[in-house]
């Protein structure tokens, strides 16, 4: 950041710019429900007000922990499991062939298809959403981890021989190195797609959440003002989530795999 | 004296036919020694299959027929004890240059591996950058990890495949130089490629020059030149215009040799 190039983008423009947006968003909204007597429509001051409401009820941030809780573990399982596999698909090419097939059907199946699925083997519990996320994220980290490891430089894994390493030192040494930055990228839309099932399933499968706070607050009272609240907060965790996993993009181990941004 | 360090018999290599066309015959009876503690250049035609000569020897890829012993053992894989340095840089991205140079040495001492790598870090001239991260180095500078990293491996037998085949004129000239220099001090057997003949005469002891494809060696020229090599030097042009000529090149551009 602090060499070459040209700097057309600057501190003060970075958040000043965005700001703007925001405000003009805001404004417009503000306007347009105003001026077509939507009254089901909330303004930005109602929701505002309704996130207000929420936090003083105490469910605001009961419903944020609950959503985030499944998502955390359907996603820390989803790496655990996807990123060794990934790592062994890409490199056994047998096993590859054997199982490839079976993972490109699986794949393109909405992870809301499941719901039905999921909560006749779960129930109404923390364990059918949990799964859900599983499944969402699980997928586009395995094929992250398969694609970083067949395109990985085979200059590295000929150096690598050349010193001696075999096996599991191998593996821990180069293969999962070399890899590590695209698998990165992989949990980055992984967990992208994580943040946006778990609110679909919460809809549905459970009784807690903001997926849960929305789908209720329709139906006990049609409060449209806490509704757009809590898209409003799902966006902005959203966002968050997506800033935090960012930062392990500028790790040193890493930051060589990703075209020079900088 | 020592058994040679690499001897290749009658080797032959063929690359197996891809879809609709026909096998590619890349060497073709090549004969060739090295010995202990010589720097032996290969030079040819590019494509000509010098890169492959040096793949097998090194243990990458196995020949179609033949035979190539390395002090005294037939070659089966690669083996910690011969290095090589490869033309589009093998250092470890992920790894800082004081990693990279200790890569080798994992198995020593903290200490000891600590030394070893102050001592190489030096002689390659990265003194300074034992933390930096190959992202944030020159080509060149790349390249002299990429050597420190062999040399730090303790190798009896170092191959070199165009190791500056990317770098800009002068920084070659430099890396020759220090090659050189590091290679009077270390004493060890280096096997270079490259298809560049100024670089070859610069380098080496011997140059085996290699014919087009199928390759087999056409000569083996001594330059027997003392160094530091004065590249004025009358022995270094009439050398460098042998090999010229055993390529079958002209020094006139636009002339052409049947």
């Amino acid at each position: 950041m602090e060499l070459g190039g040209e700097k057309t983008v600057n501190g003060k423009s970075r958040i000043v710019l965005p700001l703007c947006v925001g405000v003009a968003v805001l404004l417009v909204w503000h306007i347009a429900v105003r001026i077509s007597h939507s009254y089901l429509t909330p303004t930005p001051l109602e929701v505002l007000r309704g996130i207000a409401e929420l936090i003083q009820k105490g469910l605001l941030f009961k419903y944020m922990a609950a959503s985030l809780f499944r998502v955390t573990c359907g996603f820390m399982l989803a790496v655990v499991i996807g990123v060794p596999a990934g790592l062994l698909l890409g490199w056994f090419q047998l096993a590859f062939q054997a199982f490839n097939p079976m993972l490109q059907i699986l794949r393109p199946i909405s992870p809301i298809a499941w719901i039905p699925l999921a909560i006749s083997w779960f129930g109404i519990s923390d364990a059918a959403p949990i799964f859900l996320i599983f499944l969402a994220s699980v997928f586009p980290i395995a094929v992250s981890a398969i694609a970083a490891v067949q395109n990985m430089q085979p200059v590295y894994l000929r150096a690598a021989r050349n010193f001696g390493l075999s096996g599991g030192e191998l593996f821990r040494q180069v293969i999962f190195r070399a890899s590590l930055p695209q698998i990165i990228t992989g949990i980055r839309i992984a967990l992208g797609v994580a943040w946006l099932v778990v609110v679909a399933a919460e809809m549905i499968a459970v009784n807690s959440g903001l997926g849960y706070l929305i789908i209720d607050a329709r139906n006990a009272g049609k409060r449209y003002d806490l509704i757009v609240a809590g898209m409003v907060m799902i966006g902005l965790i959203g966002l968050v989530l997506d800033l935090i996993v960012r930062q392990l993009e500028k790790f040193d181990e890493v930051r060589w795999g990703y075209a020079s941004r900088e | 004296m020592s058994a040679p360090a690499v001897v290749v018999r009658n080797l032959w290599m063929t690359f197996p036919a891809k879809r609709h066309g026909q096998p590619i015959a890349v060497l073709e009876n090549v004969n060739a020694e090295v010995a202990t503690g010589e720097f032996v250049c290969i030079v040819g035609p590019s494509g000509c299959g010098k890169s492959t000569l040096l793949n097998i020897i090194g243990g990458f890829v196995r020949a179609t027929r033949g035979e190539v012993m390395v002090e005294g053992e037939p070659v089966d894989g690669p083996d910690p004890r011969r290095i090589f340095v490869f033309q589009e840089n093998g250092v470890f991205p992920w790894l800082t240059v004081s990693e990279n140079i200790g890569f080798g040495v994992r198995g020593k001492k903290e200490e000891e591996r600590r030394r070893i790598v102050r001592h190489y870090t030096e002689m390659v001239s990265l003194t300074g950058f034992e933390n930096a991260y190959p992202r944030e180095l020159s080509g060149g500078m790349r390249q002299r990890v990429e050597i420190a990293r062999a040399l730090a491996a303790n190798p009896d037998i170092i191959y070199m495949d165009e190791p500056f085949g990317a770098l800009d004129f002068i920084t070659r000239l430099k890396m020759r130089a220090d090659l050189t220099r590091i290679w009077q001090s270390e004493k060890k057997t280096i096997l270079f490629v490259t298809h560049d003949i100024e670089e070859a005469v610069q380098l080496a002891d011997r140059v085996v020059v290699m014919s087009q494809r199928p390759a087999t060696v056409k000569e083996v020229i001594p330059v027997g030149l003392p160094r530091p090599r004065d590249l004025d030097s009358h022995g270094y042009l009439e050398t460098r215009d042998r090999i010229f000529h055993s390529m079958g090149m002209s020094l006139r551009i636009g002339e052409n040799i049947a």
